[in-house]
């Protein structure tokens, strides 16, 4: 745990240095790369001193203390700078959401509540201020959840539609995209007898039974749905295309019948995130539980039934007013404690770049720091099925690299070098941009 | 039984003061600390003496005057307790009086509410004095107060004494209802552009001086020594204007762009005022010389934006920028989480825009004070200043830094240590509570079962009359699980 002393001027000056030898807007073209001289930490075994990383074509080819560099390899320089995999944000709305308060700039929830055929890399614009920012403070590769309705006003739907994992740096979707489709998002529909209406701008009560029916019409339309993918894909198989049309909703679903897809669930109360265990393992569906405010409330659950857990901001209030003031806190080194897989997430856009600090909170009320650069680098990959590619420094995966001057979870701590898909990336974006513009703006005449 | 339940939770809320009521500390003696004074200089393996709720000394050398409570601070960091120049908290319903463009008449002081448990939670982040504004809805919204977070106390005890009063103006997207739309069959509010955000404020000033002329009038004849004079009819919604114009009353204006900023510059001298803060001001480092030039302070956030078109200008450089430029700048969180972590917001100025370690502590300490008028009470660790301070266990501008204790007029107001001790007395407490409330909802049912048997067999129903259910949820199959509800959440 080391807090910085380094001069942040000083530090400025060398980020400017560094990023001079990189266009402002894209990556460089190079091949092959050797990160040399920098204290590597793989998040696969000890950190390596004075380490060396080979990169070629877009992947890790080599990491270790005594790695010959190639002759054709550009070199970095790493030396008294820390080396780490990129980290990565699973519950975002980058690329769907610009302006949050601007419609026109929003494509995160579509109408209606049943939208399973809907996929978030249609929209994601690759051209989106928000990429730039949020790389350069380290974040390398997000998902975009469609329908996340923890941070905007909308709906979302029950069944959102499908989540997309993406490298921050690519000319198209394309070329940025790492998995079109790593999860399908459910809304667990919330018993909630007392909801905020925007309409009035007031608190309003509805009776239990009205809201519990309004639960179970949700439930049980949820279970047809299901059903209906099911015997759709007992019909496909048996090849019977006259008795059933295409359907793109149901065959979307096929693959979370399957357990091929997981599903995102997203649920905050102990009642909610109860309910949706006991819907998911009755329908014997692959979950992932998203947000899970309560989730400390159940761990055993949680721990029995194999859930893992994409946790929300960590910075943020209790739960209720009798909840200990610094549970947000202190839960995710319960859920360490408790053996649940974990990942850290912003659950925003604007504030994915906040992923770090996130995780170091965690760190000051008791999760080991290995642990914390896990659940911002490595854990996400795991729980999403990407950890072949993304998450740690081995050969072989992509080269989704930082190299930082410092604790990557610390306030203060600058990004020098990115690496994304084996190419040096600039950290350059909006931010900087109109901070050396305005910078420079001559005292005004009065 | 509804009743019942808010009575439950309401005993709930109430278990916490008991447990963190500061005690009249007599003299206090803090040591072994990294002192973080702000105004001169860190001082290490430092001491603070507190006597009367006043900081009596600080150094390095302090020895414990006898029946002095020493807290020892070995490794620990001390420093001003945190002053928050934008908040929300403590206020017992909304924020807004969102009907009349100008609502100077309404008043946040008259709101306060002390049961807040964001009040603890802010406390429990070092935050040791807050402004607490009006709303955004209006171009000229109502009257603000700085309060201490005196947690325990009652509404009359969190005013800063001795700091002015305030009023909350607001440009942009807000006043005129850019982002939430009119309801259906609603006539739209003036404003509904920057224009008429403008005129609104202009109008007021003029219909403000216009009457405080005719006070000014009424009183000079008065001390004339006329007779007979009928006094001007009391406007109060004026008035607070009137204190404005002279000077009385702090305008603390929310703002985005750079556009309406300056905008509000040139009303605010034509009509001989000065804007004292610019809230959010997220687009000052556009025109920071401006600001700096008018004498208003800037109070924005670390790294917001994109949340609405006029932020998405917004920069993380923001703070150093200005202060760069020579505006007093505080980071305020307008948010209760965001309070709690501001030390961590402030440490974001030094990586984005390279402000010093102290320029930093500023942001949420002495800045702050300056912009809120109480810098000879608070801001610094000074003799003379009120002991408002935050006890940490490692550098506050660190992610790792969480707050020991936090101590208002040299009373321990909060204590890390302490909340965690008294946590299983609450859970048994909170325990027997819903347990009693079960017992009661099971009685409660089982009388209704008995009433309901009686009054079926009366012969005069009617047929086909069907049985009212009960609305309360104890008969739908999972009431326990209601009532669990209801007296743990029922009251947020």
């Amino acid at each position: 745990m080391k807090i910085l002393k380094l001069s942040s001027r000083g530090a400025m000056a060398l980020v400017l240095a560094a990023s001079l030898t990189i266009p402002a807007w894209s990556q460089t073209t190079s091949s092959a790369y050797a990160i040399k001289g920098g204290k590597v930490f793989t998040l696969a075994g000890p950190a390596i001193e004075n380490g060396t990383v080979i990169i070629r074509d877009g992947k890790i080819a080599a990491v270790g203390a005594n790695i010959a560099i190639p002759s054709d390899a550009q070199v970095i320089d790493a030396t008294g700078l820390e080396v780490y995999p990129g980290m990565f944000d699973p519950i975002t709305q980058i690329g769907l959401n610009e302006v949050s308060a601007v419609n026109a700039t929003v494509d995160v929830s579509e109408l209606g509540d049943y939208n399973p055929e809907l996929v978030a890399a249609t929209a994601v614009n690759p051209a989106s201020a928000h990429i730039p920012v949020t790389r350069a403070n380290g974040i390398t590769s997000v998902i975009a959840v469609p329908g996340s309705t923890s941070l905007d006003l909308q709906s979302g739907g029950l069944i959102a539609g499908q989540a997309s994992a993406f490298n921050l740096a690519g000319w198209t979707m394309d070329e940025m995209q790492i998995n079109r489709s790593v999860a399908m998002v459910i809304n667990w529909p919330s018993i909630q007898t007392a909801t905020f209406d925007f309409a009035s701008f007031s608190v309003k009560e509805k009776p239990y039974a009205d809201v519990k029916k309004e639960y179970d019409k949700s439930v049980n339309t949820l279970s047809d749905w299901l059903d209906r993918a099911r015997h759709y894909a007992q019909a496909k198989e048996k090849g019977s295309p006259t008795l059933y049309e295409r359907d793109l909703k149901l065959e979307a679903l096929v693959p979370v019948v399957e357990r091929k897809l997981p599903v995102l669930v997203i649920a905050d109360q102990e009642r909610d995130i109860r309910n949706a265990v006991e819907f998911c393992t009755k329908q014997n569906l692959k979950m992932i539980l998203g947000s899970g405010a309560e989730a400390w409330k159940v761990k055993d659950l949680l721990k029995d039934k194999k859930i893992p857990l994409v946790l929300a901001p960590t910075n943020r209030l209790p739960e209720q007013e009798d909840t200990p003031y610094d549970k947000p806190y202190t839960e995710p080194s319960e859920l360490f404690a408790a053996g649940i897989p974990f990942a850290f997430s912003s659950f925003g856009t604007a504030f994915s770049r906040r992923l770090p600090q996130y995780a170091g909170t965690a760190v000051a009320y008791g999760l080991p720091h290995d642990e914390a650069l896990k659940a911002v680098m490595l854990n996400a990959a795991q729980i999403f099925g990407l950890a072949d590619q993304l998450g740690s420094l081995e050969p072989g995966k992509l080269a989704n690299i930082i190299v930082t001057n410092g604790d990557p979870l610390e306030l203060q701590t600058q990004v020098r070098y990115l690496f994304i898909k084996g190419q040096l990336t600039s950290t350059d974006n909006k931010h900087r941009d109109l901070y050396e513009q305005y910078r420079k703006r001559p005292q005004p005449a009065h | 039984m509804k009743r019942k339940i808010l009575c439950t939770a309401a005993m709930l809320v109430a278990l916490a003061p008991i447990a963190t009521r500061a005690q009249n500390p007599g003299t206090i003696l803090i040591q072994n600390a990294t002192v973080l004074t702000v105004t001169h200089g860190n001082i290490e393996h430092g001491s603070i003496l507190i006597r009367d709720g006043k900081i009596a000394a600080v150094g390095a050398d302090l020895k414990a005057p006898e029946g002095a409570t020493v807290i020892d601070a070995t490794g620990q960091f001390v420093m001003p307790g945190i002053i928050d120049c934008h908040s929300h908290i403590a206020v017992d319903g909304s924020v807004n009086e969102a009907g009349p463009a100008v609502s100077s008449m309404a008043n946040i002081a008259d709101v306060l509410n002390p049961d807040d448990i964001d009040i603890y939670r802010d406390l429990a982040g070092g935050v040791t004095a807050a402004n607490i504004l009006h709303g955004s809805a209006n171009p000229i919204g109502g009257q603000t107060v700085v309060i201490k977070l005196r947690w325990g106390k009652p509404a009359s005890e969190l005013p800063f004494q001795g700091a002015l009063p305030g009023i909350k103006f607001a440009l942009g997207e807000n006043p005129k209802h850019s982002n939430f739309p009119t309801p259906p069959g609603v006539t739209p509010r003036y404003p509904a552009t920057r224009l008429g955000v403008e005129e609104v404020i202009r109008q007021a000033f003029i219909e403000a001086r216009e009457y405080k002329k005719q006070w000014d009038d009424y009183n000079q004849r008065k001390s004339a020594g006329a007779q007979n004079l009928i006094p001007p009819r009391r406007d109060v919604r004026l008035d607070p204007l009137v204190e404005v114009l002279e000077g009385k009353r702090y305008v603390h204006a929310h703002c985005y762009r750079a556009d309406e900023i300056l905008m509000l510059i040139r009303v605010a001298n034509e009509f001989g005022f000065k804007v004292r803060t610019f809230q959010h001001v997220l687009e000052g480092y556009k025109i920071a010389d401006e600001i700096a030039a008018s004498g208003a302070g800037g109070s924005t956030f670390s790294d917001w934006w994109a949340y609405k078109m006029e932020a998405f200008d917004a920069i993380p450089y923001n703070a150093a920028l200005m202060t760069e430029r020579g505006v007093i700048t505080s980071v305020n969180s307008d948010d209760a989480q965001e309070a709690r972590q501001l030390n961590q917001e402030a440490a974001k100025s030094m990586k984005f825009g390279g402000l010093s370690a102290n320029d930093a502590l500023k942001l949420i300490t002495l800045n702050p004070a300056i912009q809120l008028g109480i810098e000879a009470r608070a801001g610094s660790i000074d003799v003379g200043k009120d002991a408002d301070l935050a006890i940490y266990n490692h550098d506050p501008l660190s992610v790792y830094a969480v707050v020991e204790k936090t101590l208002i007029d040299g009373q321990v107001y909060f204590d890390r240590q302490r909340d965690i001790a008294q946590r299983s007395t609450l859970a048994t407490e909170k325990q027997s509570l819903l347990d009693k409330e079960k017992k009661a909802a099971e009685e409660k049912k089982a009388e209704q079962k008995k009433t309901e048997e009686n009054s079926e067999k009366k012969p005069d129903k009617k047929p086909g009359q069907k049985k009212k259910p009960p609305q309360d949820g104890s008969n739908n199959g999972s009431g326990n699980v209601n009532i669990a509800n209801g007296a743990a959440g029922g009251a947020r």
